[in-house]
């Protein structure tokens, strides 16, 4: 027989903790010699920090001061024409910085590299639009997101969030609701912070039921008036019930349908 | 002592007349609900469903309007972003009254699955709105469903919308 768990209130409680689950490492496979991978480490030569492959994919720790100069060597003599992506992960509660990557495509080999290299809270990365165009929304996300300053970028402006946003919502410290100048930004921006008090505060739980409310809620079986203030004491009302509104679904019903 | 004389110069002195003028002026306004050609999100693929041959609205006398000078009605179709709240709120005020406002689905009624920092949470926070529509998407025939609860709506309502309250509901 199966052990007996109480099922009263599986929902307050998770069936399991994930206390001792370790997530799962991709393996990293050196890089084979003789290879296309092998080639691209020997040209950036002492700029690799560590290279590795990891699922097919090349990945290069450089210092992030050198990112363009790496860059320019891949474009140029490595034959990695495009920047499919650029962003960063914020490692600040572990380490103290950003850890930001460039993933490049080689369409003549149908190679990818990423090349990742690490920043401090603070400190500004050089651009690579000169290089890759499509790095420049990229750079402008990363700037909004996580903070992270570009130098030299031609227009270094919040892509996604409104330009008068406070606060990078990737970082880790950001609340996934939102801080409080996101939870009364609309109200700020179209009435004034004065009418934040006639709006009042977001309604975060959808399914929210106040037993105070009688105008949205009917309270069968305790039916008051609309709008009447019950906050105070609540009338004890002796249930009524209606044939119209409870039905009594152990008597056969009629059958309405006569094809049936 | 004429006190108990009706006062045909003041407002609502002939009930009866008015009466039948709010009929006359409902019929018209409920009968050709103008839409604002605006989505937001995936309900609006409805709602174009909606205004399409299958479902028709324009039996409905809904037609939608390019312009909110020319639109009675705002559908707010899909999920209204922080950063776009402004704008919609700004087409709600372009539009001349009187003006409805039906929220379609849920994002539009509470912020839906979108419980996050960049989600409006309801457009009641800025809108008022007149029908909540749920469902995720809702199907063209709830929409439909709504627009005739908002034709029954109108058609109780007064005709002088200085008399109804529910204009500028939460911000007055």
């Amino acid at each position: 027989m199966r052990k007996y768990v109480p099922k009263d209130n599986v929902q307050g409680k998770a069936y399991y903790t994930d206390r001792y689950w370790v997530a799962p490492r991709v393996p990293r496979e050196a890089v084979e010699a003789d290879s296309h991978f092998a080639t691209v480490v020997k040209a950036l030569g002492r700029s690799a920090k560590e290279s590795y492959v990891e699922i097919g994919q090349l990945v290069i720790h450089i210092d992030a001061a050198k990112n363009l100069e790496v860059m320019k060597k891949l474009k140029e003599s490595c034959g990695y024409t495009q920047c499919s992506e650029q962003s960063a992960v914020d490692y600040l509660a572990q380490d103290g910085e950003f850890e930001l990557f460039y993933q490049l495509l080689n369409i003549t080999e149908a190679k990818r590299v990423r090349v990742v290299c690490r920043i401090k809270k603070g400190e500004a990365i050089e651009s690579i639009t000169s290089l890759y165009k499509s790095a420049n929304f990229a750079e402008r996300e990363m700037f909004d997101m996580f903070g992270i300053k570009v130098n030299n970028h031609p227009f270094l402006k919040r892509i996604l969030m409104p330009d008068d946003w406070e606060g990078h919502p990737l970082l880790k410290t950001y609340p996934m609701i939102g801080d409080e100048f996101a939870s009364w930004y609309e109200v700020d921006k179209i009435f004034g912070k004065e009418y934040r008090d006639v709006i009042g505060p977001e309604n975060r739980d959808p399914s929210r039921i106040d037993r105070y409310d009688t105008k949205r809620f009917s309270r069968v079986g305790y039916e008051v008036p609309f709008d009447a203030d019950i906050s105070a004491g609540e009338k004890e009302q002796a249930i009524e019930y209606s044939e119209t509104i409870l039905v009594d679904y152990t008597k056969s019903s009629k059958q309405l349908d006569e094809r049936r | 002592m004429a006190q108990h004389q009706v006062n045909y110069a003041s407002a609502a002195g002939l009930p009866i007349a008015l009466t039948s003028v709010d009929k006359l002026v409902n019929w018209g306004r409920s009968n050709s609900l103008w839409p604002l050609t605006y989505g937001l999100a995936c309900c609006a693929i409805e709602m174009m469903a909606s205004g399409a041959s299958r479902y028709d609205f324009d039996r409905m006398g809904t037609i939608f309007r390019a312009s909110p000078r020319q639109a009675d009605v705002m559908i707010l179709a899909g999920t209204l972003s922080k950063k776009h709240s402004e704008f919609a709120r700004r087409l709600y005020d372009q539009m001349t009254e009187p003006k409805w406002v039906i929220s379609m689905g849920s994002c539009a009624n509470t912020g839906g699955m979108f419980n996050t920092y960049a989600t409006v949470q309801g457009v009641d926070r800025i809108i008022p709105v007149d029908i909540y529509l749920p469902g995720c998407a809702p199907r063209p025939e709830t929409l439909q469903y709504a627009l005739m609860m908002l034709q029954k709506k109108i058609r109780r309502e007064s005709a002088n919308m200085n008399n109804n309250t529910k204009q500028n509901l939460r911000l007055v």
